[in-house]
């Protein structure tokens, strides 16, 4: 499903992210840990075309992507959900979902229908699905911040995505709602068949849903595997899960 | 139940109404606020509704201003084609300039647009083949009306006015039919597309939105419009000059849209209305104008961010839930 191969971001002589090359095969749920600065967001940045990288390519579906828009590469399957909430805050909930689905559904060169009515029942229908429904006509920016993180989730999945990128989708939330989050989240991808990668710092969601797990350091991968063997190798025990055991 | 009420209707048949009420006078003020409550909403579609600030604007009613003035005065075109062609032209400036504008972001957008005004405003001041230059070009004809006389004969109310008067009905008209398009263009899926970018241009590239395509086509409506603006009021002024196209202009502009307020499709219209009325009065009390609106500024964005509309709004809604709960 997506393939990065040796990919590197130098920023004003700054390895950000050093080579770094890794699978997520389809229907996957993949995870990418590693300590702060470890140069995960960075890596996102790189896959979702945020940023461009100096060497390495990404490809999509046998499709090389690299360096692609973000807004292409959206048309080519890959959702993405933000560290920092990101949302459209003055819109009601609703229309921020609407929003999506009619940019997805190509009716964003439209001048002339009314807004109101399209995408109706598509838009109810993922509100109920992300557990949102009975706070649609709510204005998005005054919803708890795990409801804005929902609603984020909400409008990665209108774009019908096969592969989402998820950047630390329980940032900043609490015990109970990082549990109900993961759940919603493992639930969606499994409905929906969905192909996963996210980053996290949380490692009990890391072990508890990934099948799959890299481990960066420095900005280069020094380990990959199942989550029992990333838990045994030694170099990660050093540089990262030591720094909590 | 505030927002039922069809405003807009009302406030076009009281407009309606001005020249068989009021004097030629205020049959003037009337044509000039109906006019620039058309350029300053085709401003707001980029600054309330897309999120970028132009300090450039006024190049777009020039340039459509010219456009009608020369159609109509040297090649003796009719008002039916050079009103039109004003807002092509104006139009087809925009995609030019906002080619280059929407690569930028903020306040380069803003300089970016004002450079852009400024050339044109050099263009019209220097090209005096053309332009008229300095001098502008005065006596650009009315539309010609002849047939209104003919057939008002035999209709009541329709014959018998002034050629002015005739022209202020057309201006009406055809300022309503473009506020109404506007309106369906804010209220569509594009308009929401705009309203997302506004809100988060990050998310809106990625749920799959060109931004830069959709800024630029923000750009050349509200230009088109701005030029079709431009087209009524080089007729109306019975003149076009230079300064339609200098950067006051633009600034006056952007002045009466944050007056009126940009969070609401006809708060441009009020602070028209508002800004022009306030300038009649005011300069016939005193020669500092400028204070006085600088010191209604001042209150106004610290005190009532949303402007004239966002205030009115607030009140009313007050007013409203205190009714309700008595």
């Amino acid at each position: 499903m997506l393939e990065v191969r040796d990919l590197a971001k130098i920023f004003d002589g700054f390895l950000a992210v050093a080579g770094v090359s890794f699978d997520v095969p389809s229907g996957s749920i993949g995870a990418i840990i590693g300590p702060n600065g470890a140069g995960k967001t960075t890596l996102f940045n790189l896959i979702t075309g945020h940023l461009r990288p100096d060497r390495g390519r990404v490809v999509l579906n046998g499709r090389d992507v690299t360096g692609l828009a973000p807004h292409d590469l959206c048309r080519l399957g890959l959702g993405r959900s933000f560290q920092r909430t990101n949302i459209f805050p003055r819109l009601t909930v609703f229309e921020n979902v609407q929003t999506a689905f009619l940019s997805h559904g190509g009716r964003g060169w439209n001048l002339l229908t009314r807004v109101e009515r399209l995408y109706r029942d598509e838009t109810l229908g993922l509100l109920q699905s992300i557990g949102l429904a009975d706070r649609a006509h709510e204005v998005a920016g005054f919803l708890s911040h795990g409801g804005q993180k929902q609603l984020e989730l909400g409008l990665a999945l209108a774009l019908e995505p096969k592969i989402l990128l998820l950047d630390e989708p329980t940032a900043g939330m609490s015990a109970a709602e990082t549990r109900d989050s993961i759940r919603l989240i493992e639930r969606l991808a499994r409905e929906r068949g969905l192909t996963l990668l996210f980053t996290e710092h949380d490692m009990e969601v890391v072990f508890s849903i990934a099948e799959r797990i890299t481990v960066l350091h420095q900005g280069r991968v020094i380990a990959a595997g199942a989550p029992d063997e990333v838990r045994r190798d030694p170099g990660v025990r050093r540089v990262y899960l030591g720094e909590r055991h | 139940m505030i927002a039922r009420v069809p405003w807009g209707l009302l406030v076009f048949v009281a407009a309606l109404f001005v020249p068989a009420v009021g004097s030629r006078y205020h049959t003037f003020v009337a044509g000039d606020v109906v006019i620039w409550a058309l350029f300053a909403t085709s401003l707001n579609l980029l600054v309330g509704y897309t999120g970028l600030v132009s300090f450039g604007h006024a190049a777009y009613f020039g340039v459509g201003a010219y456009a009608t003035g020369i159609l109509m005065k040297k090649l003796g075109a009719p008002f039916l084609l050079a009103w039109p062609a004003a807002g092509a032209l104006a139009g087809a400036c925009a995609l030019v300039f906002g080619f280059f504008c929407v690569r930028l972001t903020r306040i380069y957008f803003a300089m970016l647009t004002l450079a852009f005004a400024q050339i044109v405003w050099a263009i019209c001041f220097k090209w005096n083949e053309v332009t008229g230059g300095e001098q502008g070009m005065p006596e650009i004809p009315y539309p010609d009306f002849g047939w209104v006389e003919r057939w008002g004969a035999r209709v009541p109310l329709l014959g018998g006015w002034r050629t002015s008067e005739y022209y202020y009905f057309v201006t009406l008209v055809l300022v309503a039919a473009s506020l109404f398009a506007l309106h369906r263009i804010v209220g569509s899926p594009f308009g929401r597309i705009l309203t997302s970018i506004r809100e988060n241009a990050e998310r809106a590239e990625f749920i799959g939105v060109n931004v830069r395509r959709y800024e630029l086509a923000a750009f050349v409506l509200a230009g088109a419009f701005a030029g079709l603006a431009g087209g009524l009021f080089g007729i109306f002024n019975r003149g076009v000059f230079p300064d339609f196209a200098y950067w006051t202009k633009s600034s006056e502009v952007l002045i009466m849209t944050l007056l009126g307020g940009m969070g609401s499709f006809y708060g441009p219209s009020i602070g028209a209305l508002v800004l022009i009325l306030l300038n009649q009065q005011i300069v016939s009390y005193t020669e500092y104008w400028p204070l006085v609106l600088g010191t209604v500024l001042v209150v106004l964005l610290f005190g009532f961010p949303g402007g004239i509309a966002g205030a009115v709004g607030a009140l009313a809604g007050r007013l409203f839930r205190r009714l309700r709960s008595a």
